[in-house]
């Protein structure tokens, strides 16, 4: 069972229909007592960094994500789900984050328009269980003003470039971030997600 | 690279896609759910559903047309027409869109974007501007009306100062919809575009007048603009998607193929 995190924010409902799409069991909670049984834990986000970093704290979510990783349980984050593991952003004001992933979340750059929207591509930069028969230069769709930096280079999976070369995918052991929607990347997002669900 | 989007518009009324010249004579273009489905299949990187009928039941229709789309389509969809409320936003992403066009709303209480923009986030609040080219004043520079209600209603607003207030108040994403050209397959305008492009910094989607290929690179080069909307030319066959995305390649565009 795939458990999707709900603290308020986002359209949770399209990422949970990817995954039933491709067969698995996924549902949509706001109990993060409720991902105690999940084998796997997804964390999305369309929101302010502070905010949803509120808001996770306030209904528990950061123990419960804490628990699920150190039982060595596959997860992902989402967009901000994944701007919120590193530890720190500079969205409106200086804000701790999850702290999974050394550094920070930074703006883009004025030259470029902002948000970022629409598909961009992937530079691999070291194999990763989730990208298994994703193609170099895959386009992902993505929507986003702040991007992360990784301190840790072996964590940065793949990078992509708008005004710079920033980390659109993260990941360690069983933890993975992507800063693109894989639910809105059709077949390329779909494969994708349907790596993670193989996890175990 | 950031690639040029290719947008098809579904103009929906009563549960069938119909499309207009010039904002009226609507004339039926077939099942919303097929045409979605052949978009998908051809390499849209959008969605557009546009509710016409602009009343609560039309709004039930489209939103059982998004339900259905959304079940086996993985990509974004956005749905415009007739938004006038706050709630009205709420119920449309709760829905299953990504993003909601907002139009004439804003005219009337353009607090609409703040509070919607603040609660769900700039990048799912799109607002969407019929403009309509103001006769030649002597000085040799452009400008344009905002319309409002489908086209019918001059609203006294300049669109250059209108896009700022749209942008500041927290647009993420902003339509230009010309009406001069809207079902023309003339061409977009491009000073419009142009002149848009440098006030502000958000993604601009051009829309109303794509007739052939060339158009379309001419608003993503010349107009830059980020994406391109377009109705009828999809609709009726005239162009695939795929077809316009090699003519876009084959010219230096960056654009994304996609690989059934």
């Amino acid at each position: 069972m795939i458990a999707i995190a709900d603290y308020g924010m986002g359209n949770l409902r399209s990422v949970e229909k990817a995954f039933q799409f491709l067969g698995h069991d996924a549902f949509v909670t706001d109990d993060p007592q409720r991902t105690r049984d999940a084998s796997h834990l997804v964390l999305p986000g369309d929101a302010a960094f502070g905010d949803a970093m509120r808001k996770l704290r306030a209904a528990g979510w950061d123990t419960a994500i804490t628990d699920h990783i150190a039982t060595g349980r596959p997860f992902l984050g989402i967009c901000v789900g994944l701007q919120l593991m590193f530890a720190s952003s500079e969205e409106m004001g200086q804000h701790t984050g999850l702290d999974l992933f050394a550094g920070r979340c930074r703006r883009f750059p004025a030259q470029e328009r902002v948000p970022q929207i629409g598909w961009n591509q992937i530079s691999i930069q070291q194999p990763c269980a989730i990208l298994d028969g994703v193609e170099e230069g895959s386009f992902f769709y993505f929507v986003h003003s702040y991007y992360v930096e990784a301190d840790v280079e072996s964590e940065s999976v793949a990078l992509t470039d708008y005004g710079l070369s920033y980390t659109s995918i993260a990941a360690r052991d069983n933890i993975f971030g992507v800063q693109f929607h894989p639910e809105k990347s059709q077949q390329v997002g779909l494969r994708l997600l349907a790596n993670f669900a193989a996890l175990n | 690279m950031l690639a040029k989007r290719i947008i098809p518009c579904l103009d929906v009324k009563n549960g069938r896609n119909v499309r207009g010249v010039k904002f009226s004579a609507d004339i039926d273009a077939g099942d919303p759910v097929e045409l979605a489905t052949r978009y998908d299949a051809e390499g849209a990187d959008e969605l557009v559903f546009y509710d016409i009928t602009a009343s609560s039941d039309g709004r039930d229709i489209v939103m059982d047309l998004v339900q259905q789309v959304s079940e086996r389509i993985f990509i974004p969809l956005c749905v415009g027409g007739g938004i006038r409320s706050y709630d009205d936003v709420r119920a449309i992403l709760k829905g299953g869109a990504d993003k909601v066009s907002l139009n004439s709303a804003p005219v009337h209480t353009p607090e609409i974007i703040t509070q919607a923009a603040e609660s769900f986030g700039s990048q799912c609040i799109v607002c969407a501007i019929d403009a309509l080219r103001r006769p030649d004043d002597g000085s040799g520079k452009p400008s344009w009306e905002i319309y409002i209600n489908g086209g019918r209603k001059a609203t006294g607003l300049d669109a250059l100062e209108w896009v700022d207030e749209l942008v500041d108040r927290g647009a993420g994403e902003l339509v230009l919809n010309s009406i001069d050209a809207d079902g023309t397959r003339d061409g977009y305008d491009l000073e419009l575009n142009r002149a848009v492009a440098e006030r502000v910094d958000v993604p601009l989607v051009a829309s109303g007048g794509a007739g052939t290929t060339e158009h379309i690179y001419q608003v993503l080069t010349e107009g830059r603009a980020s994406a391109a909307l377009a109705a009828s030319i999809f609709h009726f066959q005239v162009y695939s998607i795929p077809e316009v995305k090699t003519y876009l390649s084959d010219r230096g565009v960056t654009v994304r193929h996609h690989a059934a």
